[in-house]
């Protein structure tokens, strides 16, 4: 049997490189995709916990997880249309209109 | 029945504020005006015949009834209650409060019919009746107080009461402010007795009077005494009082004669054990009361509008009132205070009645279409005024016999007594000191019939000139007419009380000399003999007798020589003769010792340099400084705040990043 | 044979992920991150979620990169020509904070003994079923269901509403 804490390794090594994805790309439609390992990997670690505990209630929140997500993409896809409409540009580092 | 005593207080308290607050809100019930007049006379009316039950039960050995009310401040070791004491002291001023009051509402109601604040006079004399009540049924100092500062601020309302006009108004301020300056000097003797017997209850200080010694005992007397030197208008605090006479007539009557100013006498008179155990305080009091009673009989020498001589009056016989209390005569003083209440108050309405009749005469002249302006209330306008006003002319004439010192009227027999207990004390202590103030009393004696009778016979004798002085006033005469009988019923009242009021205190020996035994016909001193204390006459039988005939004819000879000088329009001539007589010094009086200016010159102008240069400055550049320095901060700490705000997403996500790492860092460790 | 597996997935995963995160075109990412997709879905057999392996691949797979790659088609993305164009300190910090969020994850991974209760494989496989899952969802969790389906609605209409041409302003100007 594989021990909980490999999945756990494997879950935190995941949503590391989100986060370093998310910190580091220009592209805003790359940091959504970032975004989204990021919650996939917290989806491994409550499915493994799921599952190892004998608790489905780490499957249904999971299952929200996904709804959610699903709802986010979409919306912030969206967003990243109206500005690239206005900017011709999908490159974050260069929208900052909203500073002091 | 003393249960009843809150009734006293609560009576008065209702009729200020139902007058008060209807007038305010509605102008239809300000144009009730019999309403309202009605209303304010039964508020005080209704007070005196609970007094009247009260003292009905009362007589001179019944123990003091303390009835309590709720507790007003509770803070740490002080205790203060909403206390009032039944005594005979206070239940004997309560009397005079509202019997007095009520007379002058009743007057009042005449005098000021024609006023567009009506309803606002009645709403302050209630208020005043009130406060006044406070003070003298308090059982605490601290309730004392209250009723202290609330008849000054009364007097301050009352007397600023025509506000339009710029120079009342500034009366009025006077008056406040030199009444402050003495609420401290009390505050401080509050303070110490505090300290010293750890409340401020009646009951607590007084069983506990040998605590004061010496130099204690001394400071608080004489720091109690400067603040009854502001209420009761003595040197150095009297200068407001010939002002407040700015204020209308009953205003006058009542505060300026009858009640306010006898406050600082009653406050004495309470504290008389304390008194009792500092001759170097009475010997203070008898002195500041002694001068300050013929420099104010020598300034009304002088004057010629009627208030200000009856103003002048007031301060010169609470000069006596002081003497008597600087001599050990508690009871004699407080005797005074009741007689000079029943003549002074007929006095004061009786010179309202004239200047109503001269201001009659005046705003008829201009119907006619003659424009003659005169001060109504100036004695050369006047003259022969007996013809027109025969009920005026009557009581202003008893009063005038009674504060002269005319035999068996009231004015005699207090006067008398303070002179005997002035002659005592200069047989004890001090005495040399005490003689002097007793020949200084004299002449005031003298002066004060004197100049009375100079009032009178100027006003009502002789012939009426104001025709003689204005073109166009030829046959004012005919407008004179008498008072309506709102305002000579209260005249009569008090004149008859002048007249025979002095019989409560009949000395015993008048009696005595003549049975040959103790007699108790001092109603008075019986009376007041639980509740205060008073120094030993040891004046034999045969030099009572001699001090008063010597009074008498002291008296007698002033009336005969002011009627000699002033009857018969001789009265210009007369006060032109004194003039020459006495020059400088007449001068001096004249200018009323230029106290006013002393005061301006060395404490107002510097007071008003002072707050310029310094106060004004410290308030724009400290205190305000201070204010926009916070703010300057605020915005100084806000600019480098917005810098966070980069607009970049990625300093955002840097940001959440921390914090998730701060947050895991905390449920980790 | 299951360390086997185990171990190839999950290097599949890593694998993908760093690439996507490295690529320099982006349909390359999006396509990356589909595989990625995939192997999770792999590990959720493993650990024996058999409806949530297969929900992953219809939903995640299915839908959501489809809509990704549909958003990069349509905006017409260029390269990148270097995405780290030179070593700066933003860089040098993102790393070094990552590093730091990582250590302490690994620390609580480790730091857990004792709180797994025995199971047995039947008990297990028993979990993941879709009668285990569909019998808590619709009845514990009837409400958030309803209300995921209401996100789900708001989502899409505001997502149309963001979207759309500004039609407005040229109506106006007549």
């Amino acid at each position: 049997m594989i021990g909980l804490e490999w999945y756990l390794g494997v879950s935190a090594l995941l949503f590391v490189i989100g986060v370093l994805g998310v910190l580091t790309r220009k592209n805003a439609i790359v940091v959504f995709m970032c975004v989204e390992l990021m919650l996939s990997a917290v989806n491994i670690s409550l499915v493994a916990f799921s599952s190892y505990m004998g608790d489905v209630h780490g499957m249904i929140l999971v299952f929200f997880v996904l709804c959610v997500a699903a709802a986010e993409a979409c919306v912030g896809l969206a967003i990243v249309i109206a500005i690239y409409r206005n900017n011709i540009t999908a490159d974050i580092s260069k929208i900052n209109l909203l500073r002091w | 029945m003393a249960e009843y005593v809150w009734l006293i207080i609560a009576i008065p308290l209702a009729g200020f504020l139902i007058n008060g607050l209807m007038g305010l809100s509605s102008e239809s019930y300000r144009r009730q005006k019999s309403v309202i007049g009605w209303l304010a006379t039964v508020a005080v009316f209704v007070p005196f015949l609970i007094s009247l039950q009260i003292f009905l039960s009362m007589n001179a050995g019944s123990e003091a009834t303390v009835v309590r009310l709720f507790t007003w401040i509770e803070a740490g070791d002080f205790t203060s209650e909403i206390a009032y004491r039944v005594d005979q002291l206070s239940i004997l001023m309560a009397l005079v409060v509202t019997g007095v009051g009520a007379l002058i509402h009743l007057y009042s109601m005449g005098y000021m019919k024609n006023d567009e604040g009506y309803w606002k006079f009645f709403t302050y004399l209630n208020l005043f009746i009130f406060a006044m009540l406070n003070l003298v049924m308090a059982n605490n100092l601290l309730l004392l107080f209250l009723g202290w500062e609330g008849v000054g601020v009364c007097s301050y309302l009352l007397i600023g009461f025509w506000y339009g006009d710029i120079k009342k108004s500034a009366a009025a301020n006077k008056a406040f402010i030199y009444n402050r300056v003495g609420d401290f000097a009390f505050l401080i003797a509050m303070f110490l007795v505090f300290r010293t017997v750890g409340s401020l209850d009646f009951d607590v200080i007084f069983s506990n009077l040998d605590l004061f010694q010496g130099d204690l005992a001394f400071w608080v007397a004489v720091l109690m005494f400067i603040g009854a030197t502001g209420k009761s208008a003595q040197i150095p605090l009297f200068v407001w009082l010939p002002d407040a006479m700015a204020g209308p007539t009953p205003v006058s009557a009542l505060i300026h004669a009858a009640t306010m100013v006898t406050s600082g006498i009653y406050l004495i008179t309470r504290f008389s054990g304390l008194y009792m155990t500092s001759p170097e305080a009475m010997l203070l009091v008898a002195v500041i009361g002694g001068l300050t009673a013929i420099v104010a009989a020598t300034i009304a020498l002088t004057q010629h509008d009627i208030k200000k001589v009856l103003a002048y009056s007031t301060v010169s016989q609470l000069g006596f009132m002081f003497l008597a209390l600087g001599s050990g005569g508690f009871v004699a003083a407080m005797f005074h205070v009741v007689t000079h209440a029943f003549f002074k108050a007929c006095l004061f309405l009786g010179s309202g009645s004239v200047i109503h009749a001269m201001h009659h005469v005046e705003h008829e002249l201009e119907h006619e279409g003659k424009d003659v302006h005169f001060d109504p209330q100036d004695m050369r306008n006047m003259g022969g005024l007996k013809e027109y006003m025969p009920s005026t002319y009557k009581t202003f004439l008893i009063s005038t016999f009674a504060i002269a010192g005319i035999p068996f009227l009231s004015g005699f027999f207090s006067k008398d007594e303070i002179l005997a207990y002035l002659f005592n004390a200069g047989l004890g202590e001090f005495g040399a000191i005490y003689f002097a103030l007793w020949g200084l009393a004299v002449v005031t004696a003298f002066l004060t019939a004197f100049y009375m009778f100079r009032l009178t016979l100027t006003t009502f004798h002789g012939t009426f000139k104001l025709p003689t002085k204005f073109k166009g006033a030829e046959n004012a005469a005919k407008y004179l007419h008498e008072s309506p009988a709102s305002m000579t019923i209260p005249l009569w009242v008090l004149a008859i009380l002048a007249i025979f009021g002095g019989f409560m205190g009949v000395p015993e020996f008048f009696v005595s000399t003549f049975t040959g035994s103790e007699s108790n016909v001092n109603w008075l001193y019986n009376w007041l003999s639980g509740v205060t204390t008073r120094a030993a006459i040891i004046l034999p039988l045969g030099v009572k007798w001699i001090l008063v005939a010597f009074a008498i004819l002291v008296a007698v000879a002033a009336t005969i020589i002011a009627y000699k000088k002033y009857d018969n329009d001789k009265g210009e001539e007369t006060d032109a003769a004194i003039k020459q007589r006495f020059g400088g010094l007449y001068t001096t009086w004249e200018d009323k010792y230029k106290f006013d200016e002393a005061y301006e010159a060395s404490i107002i102008r510097p007071g008003f340099k002072l707050s310029d240069r310094v106060l004004a400055v410290f308030d724009i550049k400290v205190v305000d400084g201070f204010v926009n320095a916070i703010g300057s901060i605020v915005q100084f700490f806000g600019s480098l705040l917005r810098f966070v705000q980069t607009g970049v997403i990625h300093t955002y996500a840097i940001a959440f990043v921390l914090g998730v790492i701060l947050i895991i860092g905390l449920l980790i460790f | 044979m299951e360390t086997f597996f185990f171990v190839f997935v999950a290097t599949f995963a890593i694998g993908t992920a760093l690439a996507m995160v490295l690529s320099k075109n982006t349909v390359n990412s999006a396509l990356f991150l589909i595989m990625h997709m995939l192997s999770v879905s792999g590990f959720y057999l493993t650990l024996n979620a058999q409806f949530l392996a297969v929900i992953q691949i219809l939903v995640y797979a299915g839908a959501i990169m489809v809509l990704f790659l549909f958003v990069i088609m349509v905006l017409n993305m260029d390269e990148d020509e270097q995405i780290v164009t030179r070593v700066n300190f933003k860089q040098i910090f993102a790393l070094v904070i990552t590093l730091v969020v990582f250590a302490q994850l690994l620390y609580i991974a480790g730091d857990y003994s004792g709180i797994l209760p025995d199971l047995s494989q039947q008990e297990m496989i028993a979990v993941g079923t879709v009668e285990a899952i569909g019998d808590e969802l619709f009845t514990t969790f009837l409400l958030p269901f309803e209300a995921t389906a209401i996100l789900l609605t708001a989502a899409v209409v505001g997502a149309m509403l963001l979207a759309q041409k500004n039609v407005n302003v040229e109506d106006e100007e007549e």
